[in-house]
């Protein structure tokens, strides 16, 4: 069963441009890769700033270079980040990052949306508890939402920060982000989660 | 003091009641941030008017270290008696967003 929640972008144009980075199951375990986040993160931002000056006329500064960079960055860790911290490592399924540099319609020439997409398998608990706060999401005002989660973690100190980099990516940075659940095994189960968030720039 | 790792170093001079953060702190959950929390709280405990903050050097930091940061300016604030001063710089945009949600915090408690 496929199950699709908030802005998850089925149709995305298709292109054969992208930049993907991919974790498989090895000698190393997923989660003790933790550090390799960081580095991929850099690279991606990093890589994909090359191609602004020459295709879109709106980051022509150094200013303007520098927080897409941060911003870029920001997301591509926290992806990375959520996809290890969810993986079910039993399943030896692998985790990746993918991102898309799409040109909008020809009569917007100039704008441009980033796609990030991320995959990890996840186990049954973990995948209610992402229902629950896409629940949470769409009920709640995002601001509150926020400072709600900091409450929680002010109060428990052994509270994560479940949820807080992608209300940081809506809230701050305007991303659109959703998700595609699909069942890849029964018994146990386990479930492919893939996480869309999409900037325009 | 000083806790120094090979992506991230932090610094806290007594005597200039500033805490320096350089490089990238992108740690796995409030675990593993609970040492730089202990050092904070030891800058706050000292007998001083104000502490600094300088994140100048930080190049990059995760939401659990937006939370970490967050939650001691918001101790800071409860307190009461104690100056927070968070130095950042214009080319370095996550001063602005961790008084921001400590902001917001506030607003709803």
């Amino acid at each position: 069963m496929t199950e699709l929640y908030r802005d998850f972008d089925e149709s995305l144009p298709p292109s054969q441009e992208y930049l993907r980075i991919q974790f498989s199951p090895s000698s190393v375990p997923i989660k003790q890769q933790w550090r390799n986040n960081g580095l991929s993160a850099n690279f991606m931002a990093d890589f994909l700033l090359t191609f602004f000056p020459s295709k879109s006329g709106a980051i022509n500064t150094e200013e303007q270079k520098i927080e897409v960079q941060g911003v870029i960055c920001y997301v591509a860790n926290e992806l990375l980040e959520n996809a290890m911290k969810f993986t079910d490592e039993n399943a030896q399924e692998p985790i990746s990052l993918t991102l898309y540099l799409l040109n909008e319609s020809p009569e917007e020439r100039l704008r441009q949306r980033l796609v990030f997409l991320s995959t990890n398998s996840t186990s049954i608990q973990s995948k209610e508890k992402l229902q629950q706060f896409i629940q949470r999401l769409t009920r709640s005002n995002l601001n509150q939402l926020y400072a709600e989660q900091l409450e929680k973690s002010a109060l428990d100190k052994s509270n994560s920060s479940a949820g807080l980099g992608i209300l940081t990516m809506m809230n701050d940075y305007l991303a659109k982000v959703g998700w595609k659940l699909e069942e890849i095994q029964d018994q146990p189960e386990i479930i492919s989660v893939m996480t869309m968030v999409q900037l325009a720039i | 003091m000083e806790i120094k790792a090979e992506d991230y170093c932090i610094q806290y001079d007594v005597h200039g009641s500033t805490v320096d953060f350089h490089g990238s702190l992108l740690l796995n959950g409030a675990e593993e941030y609970a040492p730089i929390v202990q050092l904070l709280n030891n800058a706050i405990e000292q007998q001083t008017a104000f502490v600094t903050l300088n994140i100048q050097k930080l190049r990059m930091l995760n939401s659990s270290g937006f939370q970490m940061l967050s939650k001691f300016v918001m101790k800071v604030r409860q307190q009461g008696d104690i100056k927070l001063i968070i130095k950042g710089n214009q080319k370095n945009f996550l001063a602005n967003q961790i008084l921001t949600k400590s902001t917001a915090f506030n607003a709803n408690t």
